[in-house]
Formats: structure tokens, C-alpha cells, sequence
């Protein structure tokens, strides 16, 4: 586990793209913690003498139908988004793992039925059936998350899976179960640091397209509910406006585009850095 | 032919797995559908009455009973009464059907219109300036929430411009073109790297070196010798394609207002019609595996060496 934050670390020191890459990643987490103190103005107060203002100095991105403004909004918005995701991401990884472990490991029936749980997810376009869940749930913060792990953990339990496989029975492992070492410290100790790496860029690469997929159902109305500032519900708010409005889903949407290009570009480095064998 | 079984089987199994799943949270999720249908009607509902209407739509029964008694309809044929609309739920699904296929297969004809030649232009350019251009277009493409671009065209080509309709309350070969667009963007911005990376492959292959060692002509080496080549895998990554097409259009459809089958299910969802959300994930994941299994079987038939072993295999 400390080898590939190692790995992460050193590679800031040697290529200077990812390192410039983390620093934006830096940036926009940053901003996600302290938004609450950066947001000009409240971003759930509204005015109702001050509706859909156009751009100006008193308000940069205009204000929304309630007079509340956008750009505090937004703002507000990178806590609410990047939280979501990074649990998403955390959860789907982790159940992904420890699925992938367990029946790469103990094999036989366990191996059959989860793996067969894992194919059918597979085997069906996820997005429907995230929609389905999130909508029948009812729209909330949690049953998003929900609804998105219950269709995305069955790529990451297929990848752990195989690597578990590749590695099951080379001779370190083997001298592990013939020294008597426990299986909890087996997986812990041996099994997950070989698998960790490929976990991780994988998660990497992946928040960005998360980040969109909440925001979407969000837009549909499926996820995080009014008043909170969520990019994807505040370009659903907008959408209504479109002709009055158009600072209203022109920014959001850009705030989302910006943030999942820099999530994008990291994975992609980090991927470079820490599995020099892909060209 | 065993293949071809065990196949169906694994589908069937899927398809089981997936309503079941989708029939378990429309019990466990909040909310009454028999309320709902009666509330449509504006009118204050009795104690008596939503009874008698729970009874009616079956609702009163255990779980596993008005699963089984789902799959005995569907068995049939039947997929059940559409809560909202008063319609069988199958008429419902045609109908959006309609919609969500001419505009999927517009998509793939505007994907296929804008990737290919900049996939094969970006190959043949390899890391020169036409390369790093498609590369940094095709970064951005897939970095862009397709609702918000579908939005931003929306507003431009729609509002400001006047060149095509807002809405579409029906099929329309002028409503489907920005809502294919944005789609069409989205898919291009993944495949045009796939089309990329099979032409490299091929670029490297001996038959190459040896076509040009024998004086052919780039522009033939490229249209008669890679292209063919490159066919097989070209289908197999648009097949996979066109399922992520099939769930990512619910909310173009949206946006777009489309009279598409996504849209009908998103209002379906809002109303707590379950038997038309149910029929949507039936019918999304049969679309779904026949595309996919089309996919594999013009796999084999367009490759001659599969072909030959299949022929072959076909014996046990």
C-alpha cells in the first residue's frame, strides 16, 4: 500500500506533467473543502428582488430564478460534486476489491456465484439500470451513490479478480499457506499490495467519468434535490431558462466539463507513471 | 451449437436477474402507485376506494407472487397495463421504440461519418500535428457532460440560429439532428481513438512493408489492403458502442425532448409507473444482448479462419 503511494510520490518529483496535474488536483479539492468561506455570497439565500440577473460585477455569473448567486453556487457545488464522486469511487473500489479478492482467492462455488452476479451486471447497459434504481429509490444523495455502485462494482471485481488469479499460486504465496501465515494477513500482506496499484489507476481514471454519470442523474432529477448546489441539478434548474437564462446552464455545465478534464488528464498520467508497461 | 445454448441460457439468467432486481426496489421504494393512479384523477380518494384499487392492480398480494404472475404475462406475451398512460405497457414501448432506433441509427451514421476519417487521418499522421489535434479533440469530447453540450447546441443551432425545432413532439428527420449530433460527438470522441489504435496495428503488420516494398501506392495500401483489415475489429468495438448508445440516450432524449423510449421511461419513473419501468428494462436489455450477440456472429462470418474453425467445431 505505502509502495504505490510511494510510486505517486517520487513521480512528482520525475515527471513534471503529473505533477502539474496533481497540483490542479490539489487546487480544485482545496476549493471543494473551503468553499463554504470562498462563495462571495450564501449560496442557498435567495432575493427575490435581485431574480435571473444577468452577469454583472454584484453578481459574476448571474443569478437564478430564487436570486440566488450562480457563481457562489457553483462554488458551493465542487464540495457537493467531488464528495459525491470520491465516495463513489472509494465505495465501488473497495466492494470491487474485496469481491475480486474473495473469489480469486477461495475459488469453487464462492468464485461461481459472484462472478456470475458480476457478468450479468456487465452483460446490461449500466446506465439504465442506475437510472432505474436512483429513480425508484427517489431522488437523494445517498441512493445516487447507491444506485451507481450497484452497476459499477462488477468491472473492478472482474479486473481484481484476474489479477488474483495471476498471482494465486506463484511460490511467495504458496510459502505464505505453508508457513501457516492467516489468511486475513495472506490477502492483507500479499494479495492486495500486488493488486492495489492497478485499483487505484483504474479509480484514478474513472472519477471523472463518475463525476458525469451523478451529474446526470442529477439533471434527470434523480439525484441530489433543491435547494442543494449540484452542478448537474443546477443545469436541470437552468434548462427551464434557456432562453431567459442562458448563464444558467452555461456555467455549471462548464464547471462539470472543467473539473472532469482535470480529473481526466491526471488518471491518464498517473496511469503513465505507475504502469510504465502500456505504451 | 452448444455454444448457441449455453449463450441463450447466460441471457436468460441475466434478464431474470435484472427485472428481479428492478421488481424488488419498486416494492422497497416509497410511495403508493395506486395513489398515483388515482390521485391523476384529482379527486379526494376514500380509504375504500384505493383498497379496492390496490386489489384491482394486485398490489395486495405477496412479493414473489406478483413477480411470478409478471413473468407468466411475459411469458405470454404480456407485459401488463401501463399505470399512467391506461395503455398495455408493449403498445407503450413501440412506440417509443420508433423514436429511440432512427435516432440511434442516425447516431451511428453521423459517428461513423466523423470518426472514421479522423481516426484513419490521425493514424496515418502519427504524432504529427493532425494526430495531436484529433487527440486533444477526442480529450475534450469525452471530457464534456453530453446533456450540457446537448444544451449548449440546443441553444445555438435551436434559439439562436432557428435552424432546427426546440422540441419534437414527434419522429422528425429535422428534430433528430441535434440530438443525434450530441450524441454522435460523445461516441466519436471514444471511438475515433479505438479506429486510431486498429489502424496503427495494422500499419505495423508484414503485409504493409510488403505492399510498399512492391511499389503500391499509399492511398491503395490504405483503401484496399488496412481498411478491409481493420473491418473486423472496427465492428466488434461499434457494437460495444452501440450498447453504451442505447443507455446513454435517456437523457439526450430529455434534453431534446425526443419521443424516444428513454424519455418515456424517465416519466415513467417520475410516476411511479412500474410496469412500464419494468418492460423498459426488459426490453433495453433484449435490445441490448441480440445487438451484442449479432455482433459476435458477424465476427465469425466476416472472418474466414473463425468461419473455418466453426465449421469445424460444429460437429460436437
Amino acid at each position: 500500500m505505502s509502495e504505490t503511494l510511494k510510486g505517486m510520490v517520487e513521480a512528482l518529483r520525475t515527471h513534471r506533467l503529473f505533477a502539474v496535474y496533481t497540483a490542479l488536483v490539489a487546487l480544485i479539492v482545496l476549493l471543494a473543502i473551503f468553499a463554504p468561506y470562498l462563495a462571495p455570497q450564501d449560496p442557498m439565500e435567495g432575493d427575490m428582488k435581485n431574480v435571473l440577473q444577468t452577469p454583472s460585477a454584484a453578481h459574476w455569473l448571474g443569478t437564478d430564478k430564487l436570486g440566488r448567486d450562480t457563481f457562489s453556487r457553483i462554488v458551493a457545488g465542487t464540495q457537493v460534486s467531488l464528495f459525491m464522486t470520491l465516495c463513489l469511487v472509494l465505495l465501488v473500489a473497495v466492494v470491487g476489491s474485496v469481491v475480486g479478492i474473495v473469489s480469486g482467492y477461495f475459488g469453487g462455488k464462492v468464485e461461481r456465484v459472484l462472478m456470475r452476479f458480476a457478468d450479468m451486471m456487465l452483460a446490461f447497459p449500466g446506465v439504465v439500470l442506475a437510472i432505474a434504481i436512483a429513480g425508484i429509490l427517489g431522488g437523494s444523495v445517498i441512493n445516487t451513490i447507491l444506485a451507481l455502485l450497484a452497476v459499477a462494482w462488477a468491472k473492478y471485481a472482474r479486473l481484481v479478480r484476474s489479477l488474483v488469479v495471476k498471482i494465486r499460486n506463484r511460490d511467495f504465496i504458496l510459502a505464505a499457506e505453508v508457513n501457516g501465515t492467516r489468511t486475513r494477513d495472506i490477502l492483507w500482506r500479499h494479495i492486495l499490495p500486488n493488486v492495489l496499484p492497478m485499483v487505484v489507476i483504474t479509480g484514478a481514471m474513472d472519477i471523472g467519468t463518475m463525476m458525469m454519470e451523478i451529474a446526470g442523474l442529477s439533471f434527470l432529477g434523480f439525484g441530489a434535490q433543491p435547494p442543494t448546489p449540484e452542478w448537474g441539478l443546477m443545469l436541470n434548474e437552468g434548462r427551464q431558462y434557456i432562453q431567459t437564462a442562458p448563464w444558467l446552464m452555461v456555467y455549471p455545465g462548464a464547471a462539470i466539463f472543467l473539473v472532469v478534464t482535470v480529473f481526466n488528464l491526471w488518471g491518464d498520467s498517473l496511469r503513465d507513471v505507475l504502469d510504465p508497461r502500456q505504451d | 451449437m452448444k455454444r448457441f445454448w449455453k449463450k441463450l441460457a447466460e441471457m436468460l439468467v441475466t434478464l431474470l436477474g435484472v427485472t428481479f432486481l428492478t421488481f424488488c426496489l419498486s416494492v422497497l421504494a416509497p410511495g403508493d402507485p395506486a395513489a398515483m393512479v388515482l390521485e391523476a384523477g384529482d379527486h379526494i380518494v376514500s380509504e375504500e376506494l384505493l383498497a379496492e384499487t390496490r386489489h384491482e392492480m394486485g398490489l395486495d398480494q405477496p412479493f414473489l407472487v406478483q413477480y411470478g404472475r409478471w413473468l407468466g404475462g411475459v411469458a405470454h406475451g404480456d407485459l401488463g397495463l401501463s399505470y399512467s398512460a391506461k395503455k398495455p405497457v408493449a403498445e407503450k414501448l413501440m412506440e417509443g421504440s420508433t423514436g429511440t432506433f432512427f435516432l440511434a441509427a442516425v447516431t451511428v451514421c453521423f459517428m461513423l461519418i466523423i470518426s472514421l476519417p479522423l481516426g484513419i487521418w490521425s493514424a496515418v499522421h502519427r504524432n504529427r500535428w493532425p494526430d495531436y489535434l484529433v487527440r486533444v479533440g477526442s480529450f475534450i469530447g469525452v471530457s464534456m457532460p453530453n446533456f450540457w453540450l446537448g444544451l449548449i447546441l440546443l441553444y445555438v443551432f435551436g434559439l439562436k440560429l432557428g435552424l432546427f425545432p426546440i422540441t419534437s413532439s414527434s419522429v422528425t428527420a429535422k428534430g433528430v439532428v441535434l440530438p443525434a449530433l450530441t450524441l454522435a460527438i460523445y461516441q466519436s470522441a471514444k471511438y475515433v481513438r479505438q479506429v486510431r489504435t486498429v489502424i496503427l496495428d495494422e500499419l505495423h503488420q508484414d503485409y504493409v512493408v510488403g505492399a510498399r516494398a512492391r511499389g503500391i501506392s499509399e492511398r491503395r495500401i490504405l483503401y484496399l489492403h488496412i481498411l478491409p483489415n481493420a473491418l473486423l475489429p472496427l465492428i466488434t468495438l461499434l457494437g460495444m458502442s452501440i450498447g453504451w448508445l442505447l443507455g446513454g440516450v435517456a437523457v439526450i432524449e430529455v434534453v431534446f425532448s425526443w419521443p424516444g423510449i428513454g424519455n418515456m421511461a424517465v416519466h415513467a419513473i417520475t410516476m411511479r409507473d412500474y410496469p412500464l419501468v419494468e418492460g423498459f428494462v426488459l426490453w433495453i436489455a433484449i435490445v441490448y444482448m441480440v445487438i451484442n450477440a449479432l455482433v459476435d456472429l458477424s465476427y465469425a462470418y466476416l472472418d474466414p479462419r473463425l468461419r473455418r474453425t466453426l465449421g469445424k467445431g460444429g460437429g460436437n
